[in-house]
Parts: C-alpha cells; structure tokens; sequence
C-alpha cells in the first residue's frame, strides 16, 4: 500500500503510530485496515491522551453495579434496580450541523443506555455556547435546543435538566453534551461482551449509508469548521422509537448474549469492542450489510456511523425468536457474521478478505502518550490580578453601581436568568415519572414506578473556576452537582463525565486536563461518588483559541421516598437559614465577569469535609420533613440565590446579612455576590424553626438565619430593595431578548 | 371496562395511556398494535399521543392508513367512546372521525407545559360527571396542536356543543395569555356529533396522581366509566 502523509491525514494517524501498526501487524495493513486502526486509535475511541490520566479516578463502590468500560455505569438503588447512566460529547458534529449534530447526540447516549437493557428515563443536556450576540452562536443555539428537543421529543424520554454557559471561548466551537439515565433490573443488566463461538452477529435497524464517515477522528482534530459536511450524520428518532421497543423485547428472551450499538466509528468499533471485550473473534462480511446506496467500498461500510444501528450477538437457536420480535417493529436486521475463538476481527467482502487483524491490536495497544503540562503564565497572573482595587457598590442614589441594579444585572445575564424559554420545548412530563420538573428544583426528580424510590439527576460544571484553577474546578464541579442533587433531598451516588478541553499536545492545555482530573477525583473520594462512565472530547478549538477547560459532571443521586423532595422555591411563612462559610470571594465570579469585564482571581476555596457535612444536613433536613425548599448558592452568591428562590417560590422575602457583611469586612460585592462552595440556602417549614436548627446544630455545620419568606417584595436589609415581580422580569429577560 | 390503547410505530404516549388505566383507574387495559384489526374485546379505545410514523408528511395522515384504523371507526361508529390525545388527536382528524385539524403552534416551537382547561359539554362519553365550566390542570406537549377549522364549521361545532374543552387563563378566561399554541377560539378538545369519539391536545393519561403534578386527568379518563354505569351494567 502506498502510504503518503495524505493518506496518513484522512485517517489521522501519525507516520509513527503507522510505524507501529506495520510492526504489530508484521506486514503493511491493507486499506481497510488503516481505516479501522485510524478510527480506533483515535482519541474518541482509544483515548490515547487520557487514558493514564482517567485511571485517577475512584471508579469503585458499594453501590457501583458497572463501572467504566461498557456501553454505561450502573449503579444499585435497591429493590433489586439499577440506575444506568452515561454522558457523551457530540461537540465537533454540532458546530457543523447544529440541528442534527444535537440530535444525533441524543439518539446516540440513549442507544448506550438500551443496550444495557435498561429503560432510558430522562435525558439531560449540558450545553456550552459563544455569546447570543453574535449571530453564528444564535444560529448554533437555536439549531442545537432545536435538535435536542426535536430527538428526543419524538423518542417520548423527558428531557428533564442541564445546564447552559455562555462564554466567548465557545464561539465556534459549541458544547453539546448529552446524558441519559435508564433504570434496569440488576439481574438482567445486558454487556457488550461477544461470547460463544458460533453466535451469529447481527446488525439491526437503518441501512448503512456513507454519512459519517471518519466521524471519530474527525471529533478528534482541530477547528471542526473547516472539515467536510457529509461526515456529520442525520438522525431518525422515529427508528430509534422502534430500535429502543423491540430491544429491550428481545434482551427478555435467553437468546442475546451481547448488545452494542454503533456509534463513532459505526461497525469498526461495536464489533472490535465486543469481540476485545468478551476475548473472543468476530468474522463478518460487509457484503451481507444492507446499504443505503450503491457501490459503497468495503471501507466506507466498516466506517460509516449511520444511525440507528445496533450490533446483536445471538445464540443461533435464537435467531428465529430474535428476528421475529425484529420484524413485529419493522426492522431490518441482517446476519453478518459469527463469533469466532481466535480473538481475531477477519472482515470479508464476499470471498476476498479485507481486514484481519487481532481485536486487542486495536483496543489494548491503542498506544498511549503521557504528555507533559505546564500551567499558562498568563492564566497564574489572573489568578493574582487584585480583585477588590475596583469600587464596591455603592448605596448613595447616584453612584456608579447599587446593589438592587446590580441585582437586576445579574439576573438578566445569560449564565445566571431563567432557562424557561428553552426547557419549554422540550417534553418533560412524558413517561409519568416526573416529580419536580426543570426549574423547579436544583435537580430533576423522576419515581421509580412500582417503588417508592426517586433519582434526582442534574449535570454541571464551572468553566470559569476549571479556567483560573482547574484542580478547584474540578473539585467544584463534581461538589456542586452532589450539592444540586442533596438539594433536593438525594443521595448523591455515581457520576459521569465528559471531559471537553483543547489539543492535549500543548502544555497548558494538558496541564488542565491533568489538574481537573486530580480535583475531580479527590471530591468524588470525599463525596463517595465514584465514576462509573464518561467520555473524552479533546481538540475543542477554532483558530488558535481552546474553549474554557469544561469537565462537565453528570450527577445521580438516590431518593428512598420520593414523596420528601422538595424544590428550591420557598414557602410564605418559613425562615431561611444559610449553611456554610459566610466568608466570599469575587474570584471567578459571575459578578466580576458580568459587571466588571474581569474573568480574575481564584476561584472559592473548597473543603471538601465541611462540603460532606452540609450535603448531609441538607438532605437529612428534607427527608426528616424539616425543610420546605433549599438551593445551592453558587454562580451570583447569596443574592441571586435568594431572588431565585423568591421567584420560583413566587413569593416575596425580608432577609438580613449583616454578619455576611462583617465577615466579608464590609464588602457588598462580596456579600451579595460573592462566591463559596460548600453553601446552601435552606427554609424551615413554617413553625419548624426551632426543629431544623438542632437539626443541624448536630449535624455540625455552620449556618446563619437570613430571613423569612413573606409578601410581594424581596428586601435585603440597607442593601437591596425590590419586589418578586422586578426579579421575575429581569429573570425571565435573560434568554428571551 | 377493557380499555384497549392503539400504538401506531411512533406512538410514545402508549406506556403513559396504559399506566393511567392501570394505576389511575385501576381498570384492565391492553396495548393493541397498529396491524391487528378484531377490537372486539374492548369496551374503550384510547389512541394516545406521541409520533406515529416520525409525523413525517404530516402528523397522523399516515397513522390513518393503518390497518388497525378501519376497525377504530367501525367500533366508532358503534357509538363506542374513543379517545384521541395529542398525536391521537390529530389521527382522528386526519381520520375525519373529528372535524378541523391541527397546525403548528403559533410560536413555531415545541410546547411543554401545564395549562388550564374549561369543561365546555358535560354530554359525551369523556366528559359524563364533569361540571360544566369547571377547570381542569394538565400537561401539554406538542409543536403541533393549534386547532383550526373553516368559519362554517366552527359555527357546526359550537351550535351542537362539540367544542368539549377550551384552554383558559388563571382567572377562567378563554383568553390569548391562556391560549398555549394559537387555537382557534381556545379550543382544546372537540367531539363528534354523537359524543362519543373526543380529542384534545392536553395530556390527561399524564396527570393521574398528585405525586407528578395532578390527577385532574382522571377525572376525563374515568368519565367513560359513569357513562357505562348510566347506560348499562353495574359492577364496575
């Protein structure tokens, strides 16, 4: 084979890595060959860069019934169920095509969560955007909500939480990353692991088509703009509809033995997976593939990422049953091949042989760089720049800034307003399992049907701390989604992942990765919530610019009696109390970047053992009935949190932080908007004052009383004068202007 | 009563349709596919919402086509109660066993939410124990579900009482801040002329226990089962 650099390009290999493929393999592989290594040593499939890193993570557990390693993590919720949940990236298809990028995104994780024979449950996004006042960002926003909605409307799974940043770094380069979390028995938990020389192989649901095609490695370049449209895939969720039915029917009959659904890297990767995975060898022919159109080579089959396709090994005796439950949803499905013992991937074309080459050759010996990271000296002079040399607010009439503008300010900012305008396109109610719908509650909360179990699930990062201090944000990120989902009254169980960053071959940007993994792992140990799945999505660039470092943290947290949720708006009547550090920082704030152009500072420190102590409180205050509503203080401090719990509870408040002010020496911007983990506003239920606060007195946390919710203005003492109306309109104006 | 509920490929109403009968109403209920064409063990139709046929062409025009769909309007026009929700709705339409039709949403954008209904023809078989001008709360979600039908046949359907449902504002109204999507006079729901074959485009079988959001859906879904007490057996 003539092997140029070109050549070497399309499949994005090094002449290096092809030096060691010719070795491995002991002779020059074939086309095909070089295009199924290309994909499989790509870092979406092998995480080639990651991968020594991501071994920090704890990933094991009492509760962890799958950690990493299969289609997705599963963890034990009791009653003999399993919660199965999984986050990926679909960041380079979406900033091509927006609508489909999103969409594809969506079919694709819920395909990882049905092949683990669970039922997917909810869907939940986190998006990451350029500013909405460029046009090209408002164009990829509103295809990207478009396309989620779109998707997963139509399949019938609620689209229930997320988050949304916006953040000039984005511009070009969006962040679609979408979770789904399925529910499953334990005992029937389906793997991906081929077995059983002579099973059949069959590949079910769309034909295969040339979309897509280097969809892996293309995920794996830089500056996705100026690479080619047709490697982006069109999604068809009414197949999925049928796909996702008649999969879970047929995982109930004894006949399946392995499950994997074709995502990056279509065939190539479900079938070298499964066979490395269950040490076993796969022998197919492309020719017994249905296509789509003619005269496809079988290269392109091997590599085409169609959607709505899935791998099924079945026991030959099977077959018939398995088919017949296809063709009752009115899917193709096409025997291609059988399980062999000598762990090799052979591919046919007919009687000619195109690809031969050991399963763990493509898997196992992707090879793996331990790069080196430096921090940007530019990024350690931000985090010393002096942050409270600006004026503080001002309370005079006609100063620069007061407290109540500011308030309105910030409110209005696109990271901090309501989310309605988007959530409202989405369906959240299908399925009959929501309990506190998007909005509502720091996290979303679904029942488990036939128990009386609820999962609260939420996802969540902030860039801007992974930015000034990736170990803190790090730490922040899977903090602050535990601290979302103990909000609502869950136990914090297992995480996902998907870490976003830019080309891992420049030092600062390793550097990040490396730092935000460490910070990651030591609160998820401090947190007791392992890692159970996650994906890598590396090269996020355009032009010279890496987007923010964006570890975004899938959170599942665990209800027993899902009737003690309780959502973030406050009842008439109730006192509020803070749990937590007093003390705030203006540090990465949102208020520093919203009001003073200043992305500085450091981010809040976090001890990750009070962190334990007030999640704990918070959730043995709500599900003892002790508490009424609660919600995180993050993004914005106190201030904002307390209007939003004002203005989803749609009522006023009268609240005082005159020791908040002593303790942030006298500072308003710190006070009001100041930043610090570890906080959480919490409202008694009324006349349940004097019960919540032994609650927590043994409970060993920090807290203070604030105030008490009541009438139609929300006040803060000779610092904010307003009324729930004026909140709610600056709220709600964010997204909508 | 047996309740049977259609699923078309596309359907993702029907898991709710069927938990709504079975834990709401407590009643046996079977999910019937789109191919089979014998409804004559069933007592009551529900054709629930969702996607039949990915809504390509054109939401419901392919479901009506369906094999199973020539037995609906027999057992239809039997005088059995059907009832279409949201894709069922607009099945029935394109079925032309209900009048008017459904287009996309004013706004252009999917719609999910909670809305305000107002009982307006308490005499069908999904509205029987109902008062009239009483409100009800349930959920919505649909891009396409702003009702539209010529002048003359508005004036059909409100003469003979077929406009069953209105959407309303907070206060009761039949007003635009009430009106989710654009409807036509803020209908919601409309019936044939006999009164036993309803669509609407809120979410009943979704509001079947206070725990996630309300139960007022009940109150349309278990109106069959008064009807079948005033007009036949006991033992419900």
């Amino acid at each position: 084979m003539n092997v140029t650099a070109e050549v070497l390009a399309e499949v994005a290999l090094t002449e290096n890595e092809y030096r060691l493929i010719v070795e491995k393999l002991g002779r020059e592989p074939t086309p095909v060959e070089l295009g199924m290594f290309g994909a499989m040593w790509s870092e979406h499939c092998g995480y080639k860069n990651s991968r020594p890193l991501l071994k920090r993570f704890p990933t094991d557990g009492p509760y962890v019934a799958q950690g990493p390693g299969e289609n997705a993590g599963a963890v034990d919720i009791g009653d003999g169920l399993v919660a199965v949940l999984k986050i990926e990236s679909h960041n380079h298809p979406s900033a091509v095509e927006p609508y489909q990028g999103a969409a594809t995104g969506v079919g694709g994780i819920v395909r990882d969560i049905f092949t683990m024979g669970a039922r997917p449950i909810a869907i939940l996004d986190s998006l990451h955007f350029g500013p909405l006042t460029e046009p090209r960002n408002r164009y990829l926003f509103a295809g990207i909500v478009g396309g989620i909605g779109g998707y997963g409307n139509c399949l019938g799974i609620p689209t229930v939480a997320g988050d949304i940043y916006f953040d000039p770094a984005y511009s070009g380069n969006p962040l679609v990353n979408a979770m789904c979390v399925g529910v499953a028995r334990r005992d029937e938990l389906m793997r991906a692991r081929a077995s059983g020389v002579g099973n059949l192989v069959l590949v079910v649901g769309a034909d295969t088509g040339r979309d897509g095609i280097h969809g892996a490695t293309f995920a794996s370049v830089d500056d996705p703009e100026k690479s080619h449209r047709g490697v982006v895939q069109v999604g068809n969720p009414f197949l999925e509809k049928l796909l996702l039915e008649a999969c879970l029917e047929v995982l109930k009959t004894p006949h399946v033995v392995a499950m994997q659904d074709l995502g990056a890297a279509g065939l190539t990767s479900s079938a070298v997976e499964s066979a490395s995975r269950g040490e076993v060898g796969i022998d197919i022919d492309v020719a017994l593939v249905s296509r789509r159109e003619l005269g496809m080579s079988a290269y392109e089959v091997m590599l085409s990422e169609s959607q709505e396709r899935m791998l099924v090994i079945v026991t030959p005796e099977g077959l018939d049953e398995v088919r017949a439950i296809f063709d009752h949803f009115d899917l193709h499905s096409d025997v291609i091949g059988t399980v062999t013992g000598d762990g090799i991937v052979r591919v046919r074309d007919g009687a000619e042989v195109v690809a031969e080459i050991p399963a763990r050759l493509l898997t196992d010996e992707c090879p793996v760089y331990v790069r080196e990271g430096r921090e940007s000296i530019e990024v350690a002079a931000l985090r010393t720049a002096d942050l409270y040399g600006r004026s503080d607010l001002s309370l005079e009439s006609d100063g620069w800034l007061g407290p109540t503008e500011a308030l309105l300010r910030l409110l209005a900012s696109p990271n901090i307003g309501s989310r309605e305008s988007v959530t409202r396109t989405y369906d959240s109610t299908i399925l009959t399992n929501t309990v506190l719908p998007p909005g509502r509650g720091d996290a979303a909360v679904l029942r488990v049907k036939g128990t009386t179990l609820g999962l609260a699930v939420k996802t969540d990062c902030n860039p801007r701390y992974c930015y000034l201090e990736p170990f803190r944000g790090g730490m922040h990120a899977v903090a602050e989604a535990a601290r979302n989902v103990s909000c609502v009254g869950a136990e914090p169980m297992a995480i996902t992942n998907c870490l976003n960053f830019g080309n891992p071959e420049r030092l600062e940007v390793y550097y990040q990765l490396s730092r935000a993994i460490d910070g990651m792992a030591a609160a998820c140990e401090a947190l007791r919530t392992p890692v159970v799945s996650g994906n890598v999505s590396l090269y996020n660039e355009s032009g010279d610019e890496s987007i923010l470092p964006t570890p975004t943290v899938g959170m599942v947290g665990r209800l027993a009696d899902v009737r003690t949720a309780v959502g973030m708006g406050l009842v008439p009547g109730g006192t509020v109390y803070l749990l937590g550090p007093l003390e705030a920082t203006l540090g990465a704030s949102e208020y520093l970047a919203e009001v003073h152009g200043m992305v500085a500072g450091s981010p809040p420190d976090l001890d990750l053992d009070l962190e334990a102590r007030v999640q704990r409180a918070t959730r043995g205050a709500i599900q003892r009935g002790l508490a009424a509503a609660a919600h995180d203080c993050s993004e914005g401090g106190v201030a904002v949190a307390l209007a939003e719990t004002c203005i989803v509870g749609g009522v006023g408040g009268h609240f005082d932080l005159a020791t908040a002010l002593a303790a942030n020496v006298g500072r308003l911007d710190a006070t009001l908007f100041g930043e610090a983990g570890s906080r959480v506003l919490l409202q008694a239920v009324p006349d349940g004052e004097a019960a919540l606060e032994s609650w927590l007195a043994e409970e060993r946390v920090p807290f203070a009383r604030v105030g008490r919710a009541d009438g139609e203005d929300v006040v803060i003492d000779g610092m904010i004068e307003t009324t729930v109306a004026a909140v709610t309109g600056a709220w709600r104006s964010a997204l909508e202007r | 009563m047996r309740f049977a509920v259609i699923s078309f490929p596309g359907s993702n109403g029907d898991h709710d349709a069927l938990m709504a009968v079975e834990m709401g109403l407590g009643q046996p209920v079977e999910p019937v596919w789109y191919r089979e064409t014998d409804l004559s063990r069933f007592d009551v139709l529900l054709i629930p919402g969702g996607f039949s046929y990915g809504d390509y062409l054109r939401a419901g025009a392919i479901a009506r086509f369906a094999p199973v769909m020539e037995s609906v309007a027999r057992f239809a026009a039997d005088g059995g109660p059907v009832l279409g929700i949201c894709n069922g709705f607009q099945v029935l339409t394109e079925a032309g066993l209900l009048p008017g039709a459904l287009l996309r949403n004013a706004s252009l954008k999917f719609n999910s939410s909670w809305v305000r209904l107002r009982v307006e023809n308490t005499d069908t078989a999904w509205t029987e124990g109902l008062r009239l001008d009483e409100t009800l709360r349930l959920p919505i979600a649909h891009g396409e579900g702003r009702y539209f039908a010529d002048p003359e046949t508005l004036k059909r359907l409100e003469a003979r009482g077929q406009v069953v449902f209105r959407y309303v504002d907070a206060r009761g109204e039949a007003t635009p801040e009430g009106n989710p999507n654009g409807s036509v006079d803020n209908i919601a729901g409309v019936s044939n002329e006999r009164g036993n074959v309803v669509g609407l485009m809120p979410h009943p079988e979704r509001a079947f226990e206070p725990l996630i959001g309300g139960d007022d859906g009940l109150k349309i879904l278990s109106a069959v089962l008064r009807a079948g007490v005033a007009t036949a057996v006991g033992g419900l």
